[in-house]
């Protein structure tokens, strides 16, 4: 007996549901497309913003989809960002966007690598091992002074103009609309790959790894798989960055910018993919008008915000805004529109 | 007879303890056999070592007269072997419809299909419906599996294994656990699963074993203590000791 084309529309719709756009997101992205023309001034901190956000979102996907928690993502950033530099100072590549792939497969690669070791073990020891692989990499470029200028960061990079057509400047006009651009590609991949049958495995390796591997998935190949494509999006914000500010040093690597990352993160509220960049938003603006307030202080602040988080979320800190993103889901078009219809047939 | 399941002088020993001891068990294709014995007589690690959650310190699985010892848990599903849980294991975060459509894809290889929106495939839904049909999960179809009724995650544990298509059924004390006034619609869910799954069954409860199986295995001490039909295992003063031995001991 098979099942009325009714049930099966709905159970669609349902299924579906996850991956259909809602209006505040299109509303974010017009939003972001519109400071190109309408924010001039503040196209040095959106670049900022926008790379943050893309870096941020590398973390969510293995935190918030799969699970893996990291205090050494900047091993993939940075990585990316001395990959960028190293091409366009020895000019191997000089076309930003061919070296910008070139950097994220980089950063892939090292994340292949180091996935065998995030597979096994509590918080506590992916915590420890990301940490270890981050300061391994971070004492190698200080090492290998001949290659990456150690301590003094790489120098004399010069980036070519994007496409061979746009050139970066010093007010980063080109730069925001180039990072925000690559964004919103790796953004649509992303929303894609966690809509997908793929993306919907990692929800349940995350949830249950035991029933995981009892309906049939191979949990180590699918946390493998999330893991090194997350690289590549840190590798490829790390590259964002070189190429913006023409410059790469070892803070690239540091444990700050992990740390950062993860609070910034959290900020956001991780699983639902715009955590990281609505957290990098709120983080650089607060960073900005903080320490102009209080220069040497800020992180006080951050510090509170970050308590205050915690006291909210309590267990959940990670996805502490779900249920502010609960009512937002719910404003959708069509409840609207049924909304207006209604008060305007009251009225006559 | 065809054997669907067979284990050839199972042992697994613990730093000391022998959890299964030399057990030789042949399951019949289509059979409804069940495994029963008191407590700590080594069901659990029988099961874990079927599934390859454990691996055996020595012996042999068959499945299907290919010997399957050193695949993982996850090969062992893709062959056939399919397992519920004692205590619910269900994606609390997701709904019965995106679990059930997660076994389905996974089953049909399509899990690494990241280009795909889940739902995007008309032949998968319905499969789905119809599953969740089956186990009268249609009306919580949407909600979030955490906040189901207990009966109605205990149909969903068993709906999830049924979705993987398994040869072999191990249902781990599928009524455990539920009120008196939802057990009736496991026990049918469990009585109506199709006659070409083979499935071993693990219960405690006497009246569900002597229903459904028609084959019984009594395992005491990591050991096979006693195998006949329903009638031969009802009779057989041994068990009738075993079993009278632990409830001496309760008391």
């Amino acid at each position: 007996m098979l099942p009325p084309p009714i049930a099966i529309r709905v159970a669609t719709e349902w299924l579906s549901a996850r991956a259909r756009w809602q209006p505040l997101e299109i509303v974010f992205w017009l939003g972001a497309f519109a400071a190109i023309y309408l924010l001039p001034e503040s196209h040095l901190i959106l670049t900022e913003i926008a790379w943050l956000g893309l870096f941020a979102l590398s973390l969510d996907l293995i935190l918030g989809y799969a699970g893996i928690i990291s205090l050494g993502h900047a091993a993939f950033f940075g990585l990316g960002a001395y990959t960028a530099a190293l091409l366009a100072k020895h000019e191997i590549i000089n076309e930003p966007v061919m070296a910008l792939l070139v950097s994220g497969l980089v950063a892939m690669a090292l994340g292949f690598v180091t996935s065998f070791l995030v597979l096994r073990g509590s918080d506590l020891t992916r915590l420890m091992v990301t940490l270890g692989v981050a300061l391994l990499l971070r004492e190698l470029a200080n090492r290998l002074g001949w290659l990456t200028g150690g301590a003094d960061g790489l120098q004399g990079v010069t980036i070519k103009p994007v496409l061979g057509m746009f050139r970066f400047d010093m007010f980063g006009h080109t730069g925001y609309a180039y990072c925000l651009t690559v964004l919103f590609i790796l953004f649509l991949i992303a929303r894609r790959l966690v809509n997908s049958p793929f993306g919907l495995s990692l929800m349940s390796v995350k949830g249950n790894p035991l029933r995981s591997s009892a309906i049939g998935i191979s949990v180590d190949a699918r946390l493998i798989a999330i893991y090194t494509v997350a690289a590549g999006y840190a590798g490829i914000a790390g590259a964002l960055l070189a190429q913006t500010t023409s410059f790469a040093s070892l803070e690239v690597f540091s444990f700050d910018r992990s740390a950062d990352l993860l609070l910034v993160l959290i900020i956001g509220g991780a699983g639902y993919l715009y955590g990281g960049l609505i957290g990098a938003i709120i983080f650089k603006f607060m960073q900005d008008y903080l320490s102009v307030l209080t220069p040497q202080y800020w992180p006080f602040w951050i510090g509170l915000v970050l308590v205050v988080i915690v006291l909210v979320g309590r267990e959940r800190i990670t996805s502490w805004t779900t249920p502010v993103r609960r009512i937002a889901s719910h404003l959708n078009w069509r409840a609207l529109a049924h909304r207006i219809a209604a008060s305007s047939s009251e009225r006559h | 007879m065809t054997v669907a399941l067979e284990t050839i002088n199972l042992v697994k020993r613990f730093s000391g303890i022998i959890a299964s001891n030399n057990v030789s068990l042949q399951i019949a294709k289509g059979a409804r056999h069940a495994l029963i014995g008191p407590n700590g007589a080594g069901k659990t690690t029988l099961i874990n070592l079927l599934t390859g959650v454990q691996r055996p310190t020595s012996g042999r699985i068959l499945l299907d007269g290919e010997d399957i010892s050193a695949r993982s848990t996850h090969e062992r599903v893709r062959l056939g072997i399919v397992r519920t849980f004692q205590i619910n294991q269900l994606f609390n975060d997701l709904t019965p419809l995106e679990t059930i459509g997660l076994a389905v894809s996974e089953r049909r290889g399509q899990g690494l299909d990241w280009w795909r929106i889940v739902g995007s495939r008309p032949d998968l839904v319905t499969e789905v419906v119809e599953i969740l049909e089956r186990f009268h999960l249609t009306d919580v179809i949407d909600k979030r599996t955490a906040v189901l009724p207990y009966g109605k995650q205990r149909l969903l544990e068993i709906a999830v294994a049924i979705a993987c298509r398994p040869r072999v059924l191990l249902l781990d004390e599928p009524a455990a656990g539920v009120p008196e006034d939802e057990r009736h619609e496991i026990l049918a869910a469990v009585a109506a699963l199709p006659s070409d799954v083979t499935v071993l069954l693990i219960e405690h409860d006497m009246d569900i074993v002597f229903s459904f199986a028609d084959r019984i295995s009594v395992l005491v001490n990591g050991a096979l203590f006693v195998e006949g039909s329903p009638e031969e295992v009802a009779r057989d003063p041994r068990v009738k000791a075993v079993y009278l031995g632990e409830e001496l001991a309760d008391a």
